[in-house]
């Protein structure tokens, strides 16, 4: 952090400045299809093989599993934190979805909560080997709790532990809740919450 | 454990009065780094019981930057060049993983030359990358050849990517929308020329190191990664490909040109420290044939680089997007609000899935495999703490 105290000075002095600026001449067409041409592409054809993949994930839990979006190779489905080890280990056992690459969590104060996602990809099955299956789940924010999925996929152990101190998601069954990356002396709130700052910025 | 069983046995019948200590003062406990020279910036704890390994705990964090939590501050553009010091000596793929994500977002193409290019640039990094790393795993098995060699020839691809990009580690090359500057006069002869005395070196590498007696002996047969574990565990890159699963992102989810491109996933099946040392060096003969095969197809002219507006930023939503990097696969979730500054940036990187695999690994080898053990992981600390 001291490293980046050296930049601040300068930084913020010209980046809020420049976009104000520079916007209202320049880019008046840009914006526009930037903004159009992603919700197209995704929203009214949902890839068939994505789709099935969705449809047997519907069949099996029903309304439990709300589909968040299916993209290409991406889907996102979203669930209670109640079903979350049941849907995983369906996902793992039925799906073929052997491993958690990452896991990681994400602050919505608005909402007041915090999502936290777990990207399950695919070793054995060759045609799922292009995707990426993002299963997530929503935590209140004031007592963050999840159950964990370290005994579904043994994976998450490092993803979740860093969680925990970056987000503050304590994880109901996992051997460790404690510090992992940041310096044993830390007194602050999680660094990833939308609310820490980082100094001078 | 039996023979001192017996042997408290046998005290007490002989009638010596032998107090006997508590079990754990069998073991001792060591910490590997953060300023052991082996170790990397990361620490690790062991216990002992003689010189078997029976516990281990990784401690990272020594160079924990907070990128993730940096690219909350910064434009979609300013964000570029911090991203890439987790691993200044893979900084292409890195950015080449994060400009595939803007671009998915903002919703732009990138031209075919442009492409060619910064496939081109990853290659060439990835080789740097491999042997720097290759060079240090030579000097932690006592080889010091092994680290001259590699530490000399890497500056082959270094001088080919100063060419390319203008800077020799950490090039900022790979933007979203393409690259920053089209490739200077002469580049392909130059790249030809090195690219092939390169591969008449890793005959050499081949010969001097991975053939050699004592170098098979300290890692044949020493942690032993089963294919059943490997999926399990989550690990990744050359890790994952020597356990048997030929896994690589560049042909399971072709970016860019990849999918026109002709080669093969390198893979192994023993799962041993061998293989994985020997699958980053079958990786850099691929990636020669590569590099050969981007420059001879690359269309001789054209846009590099795809206009972006001043300040991009894309609908609110969320994309992740992944490539192979020289550790595996490098992903980035990036969700956005619909303003110009990401609202989250979730980097998952392969150092971080391997660091599971070295417990495992670590419990149950001798005290001397840990460096043939550790390195073989393809572990970049700070690329685990970002």
């Amino acid at each position: 952090m001291s490293g980046e105290n050296k930049e601040q000075p300068k930084k913020p002095a010209t980046p809020p400045a420049k976009p104000t600026a520079a916007k209202p001449p320049v880019p008046a067409k840009p914006p526009a299809p930037a903004a159009a041409a992603p919700p197209q592409k995704k929203e009214p054809e949902p890839p068939a093989f994505e789709k099935g993949m969705t449809d047997q994930i519907k069949k099996r839990f029903g309304d439990t599993v709300k589909i968040v979006f299916i993209r290409p190779r991406r889907i996102k489905i979203s669930v209670e934190p109640r079903d979350i080890v049941e849907v995983a280990t369906f996902l793992r056992d039925e799906m073929g979805l052997d491993h958690a690459e990452s896991a990681g969590g994400t602050d919505y104060p608005k909402d007041n909560q915090i999502e936290m996602m777990y990207h399950l990809g695919s070793y054995g099955r060759e045609d799922l080997a292009s995707h990426v299956l993002m299963l997530s789940t929503r935590t209140g924010r004031d007592d963050a709790r999840l159950p964990t999925l370290i005994n579904v996929y043994k994976s998450v152990e490092y993803h979740e532990r860093e969680t925990f101190e970056m987000l503050g998601i304590y994880f109901e069954g996992h051997p460790r809740n404690d510090r992992f990356l940041l310096p044993e002396d830390w007194a602050d709130i999680p660094p990833l919450r939308r609310d820490f700052r980082i100094k001078g910025r | 454990m039996a023979s001192l069983e017996d042997k408290f046995e046998e005290s007490k019948k002989l009638g010596l009065q032998i107090v006997r200590e508590s079990e754990d003062d069998r073991l001792m406990t060591l910490s590997i780094g953060p300023q052991h020279p082996g170790s990397g910036h990361f620490r690790f704890t062991i216990k002992v019981d003689g010189d078997y390994i029976v516990y281990c705990d990784p401690d990272p964090g020594y160079v924990h930057r907070g990128e993730e939590k940096m690219c909350e501050y910064r434009n979609f553009i300013q964000n570029i060049p911090h991203l890439e010091r987790p691993v200044i000596h893979d900084s292409t793929n890195i950015t080449y993983s994060y400009s595939l994500a803007v671009e998915e977002l903002v919703g732009i193409e990138v031209p075919r030359r442009g492409q060619y290019i910064r496939a081109l640039a990853s290659e060439l990094n990835r080789q740097v990358y491999t042997l720097y790393w290759l060079a240090i795993y030579g000097i932690f098995l006592g080889h010091s050849t092994m680290f001259m060699w590699p530490t000399g020839d890497r500056e082959l691809f270094i001088d080919l990517l100063e060419a390319l990009t203008g800077a020799r580690v950490t090039h900022a090359y790979n933007i979203p929308g393409g690259v920053r500057n089209d490739m200077p006069e002469g580049f392909k002869d130059r790249a030809i020329r090195q690219v092939r005395y390169f591969e008449k070196r890793l005959k050499e590498y081949e010969d001097i190191f991975y053939n050699m007696p004592l170098f098979r002996q300290r890692t044949e047969q020493v942690g032993v990664l089963t294919k059943e574990d490997a999926v399990k565990l989550g690990v990744t890159g050359s890790v994952v490909r020597a356990s048997g699963i030929p896994y690589d992102i560049r042909k399971a989810e072709p970016y860019d040109i990849y999918n026109e491109l002709d080669f093969k996933v390198q893979y192994m099946k023993t799962g041993d420290s061998f293989a994985r040392s020997y699958v980053p060096f079958l990786d850099m003969k691929e990636s020669c044939h590569i590099i050969e095969q981007l420059l001879d197809k690359m269309p001789q002219s054209g846009e590099v680089r795809a206009k972006l507006q001043p300040n991009p930023k894309g609908p609110a939503g969320e994309v992740y997007r992944r490539v192979e990097s020289g550790r595996g696969a490098l992903g980035f979730h990036i969700v956005s609000d619909g303003t110009p500054k990401p609202y989250r940036v979730k980097m998952s990187v392969g150092s971080f899935r391997n660091m599971l695999a070295l417990p495992f690994l670590l419990v149950g080898q001798r005290l001397a495999d840990m460096p043939a053990i550790y390195w073989s992981l393809n572990y970049w600390p700070v690329e685990a703490d970002r």
